[in-house]
């Protein structure tokens, strides 16, 4: 079947290369690379890319696991790990203006993470600047509020008491989102700071940890839980955001999505 | 720590390698790599046997797979830097092989990694992408020729945008 004599093929010279030739074949391809200068010339070039690769790439496997993916930790912690994770990946981009941001962009594909981020810090920056309109249901009609954007989302959705955060609630109003509608709820502190939760289907997202992006005033932060995507959008005091969304965060839980 | 466990363990630096050559963005690789150990450790009483790398090579393709595709409707980001001449001064010779990679369109960069660089066979790379072996083999031939002629310094085929 195999043979000196018989031409060795495009297949078989990267088989060779990737020890999946058959073993009584392997004396045919060097005989052949020997007289065959251009195959000689790829299957060289060949083994410099896997060169190159773990040049390039083997490091990482020596890196010290990051906290957030030991097994200990995802097995014992599935909800409160997500704390403990915003410290990491805090500075997953801090950008100077929305140049910065295109320019992330071009290290970093867009993900879900990314998809609502920036919609949701769109929908921020474009409606708490609004003194008259910013809401479409003010926050003394909640139940109202409530139900209609629950029934719009699709999941049910209370409005979080941030009383505690010493911010009241000034209303809501319903959004496009990444991928279905999304609700979109504005809170108010006494001396006039505004934060914002937006919150939408988030069919493919896997629960995530808490991570955050800034973009020139505004900070965000983003999680997912449950199929559903949440983003809490205030000045970029992160302590404070902070905060405000763990409030959020632990209340969404009781609510469960 | 369940024997299960200590061999999902003792695979994370491997996918955190090919994460990060698959995505190319230390976050988004390590949130790869956790949603993949999350998801391998939910199904912990699930798996009866079998080859647990290959199936946590796969979680991880299909992971990143949904994640492309997900954003494939949103605007495309320009890689501003790489018409960037002043960019390209970071690694010691300018053409990377990280940005080869780049240039590669999905399945064929999965293929190559995953055979080159993890060191896995033509068999479990089929079983991983779910594909015949022919198509493995294709993809890994078409795969390292555009990398070769990227870094031969041809310009890089343009990628099909979806």
């Amino acid at each position: 079947m195999t043979g000196p004599n018989i031409p060795v093929t495009e297949d078989e010279l990267h088989a060779f290369v990737d020890n999946e030739l058959p073993a009584e074949r392997r004396a045919d391809v060097e005989a052949w690379l020997a007289t065959h200068p251009d195959d000689a010339e790829r299957v060289a070039s060949w083994r410099a890319m896997a060169e190159l690769l773990h040049a390039r790439y083997d490091a990482i496997a020596d890196e010290t696991v990051p906290k957030r993916l030991e097994i200990e930790r995802l097995v014992q912690q599935p909800r409160r790990w997500i704390y403990g994770a915003v410290a990491a990946t805090l500075v997953a981009f801090v950008a100077g203006g929305s140049a910065g941001w295109v320019a992330h962009g071009a290290a970093a594909a867009p993900s879900t993470f990314r998809n609502f981020t920036v919609d949701a810090l769109g929908a921020h920056r474009l409606y708490v600047v609004e003194v008259r309109h910013p809401v479409e249901v003010a926050g003394n009609e909640r139940a109202h509020l409530q139900q209609w954007l629950s029934k719009r989302v699709g999941y049910e959705i209370k409005a979080p008491e941030l009383e505690a955060a010493g911010l009241k609630l000034v209303g809501g109003r319903l959004l496009p989102g990444p991928e279905a509608p999304a609700a979109f709820f504005m809170y108010e502190s006494p001396s006039g700071e505004r934060y914002t939760l937006y919150t939408s289907r988030a069919a493919k997202a896997d629960p995530t940890q808490m991570r955050y992006a800034a973009q020139d005033k505004d900070g965000a932060m983003f999680w997912a839980d449950k199929g559903v995507g949440y983003v809490v959008s205030g000045p970029t005091d992160k302590d404070r955001l902070n905060q405000v969304a763990r409030q959020i965060y632990d209340q969404t839980e009781k609510v469960g999505g | 720590m369940s024997a299960f466990r200590e061999s999902v363990e003792s695979m994370i630096p491997a996918l955190r390698r090919y994460a990060r050559a698959l995505a190319r963005d230390t976050d988004i690789a390590d949130d790869l790599v956790q949603d993949t150990l999350v998801r391998a450790l939910r199904s912990e009483k699930l798996f009866i046997g079998g080859d647990l790398r290959s199936w946590l090579y796969t979680i991880l393709t299909n992971l990143n797979r949904n994640r492309r595709r997900s954003l494939a409707r949103k605007p495309i980001f320009t890689e501003l830097f790489d018409n960037n001449p002043d960019a390209s001064g970071t690694e010691a010779e300018g053409r990377d092989i990280s940005r080869a990679l780049a240039a590669l369109v999905e399945e064929q960069r999965s293929v190559l990694l995953l055979v080159m660089l993890e060191g896995l066979s033509y068999r479990e790379v089929a079983d991983i992408q779910g594909v015949p072996i022919g198509t493995v083999m294709s993809r890994l031939a078409r795969a390292r020729a555009h990398v070769k002629a990227y870094l031969d310094g041809e310009r890089p085929a343009l990628r099909a945008v979806k």
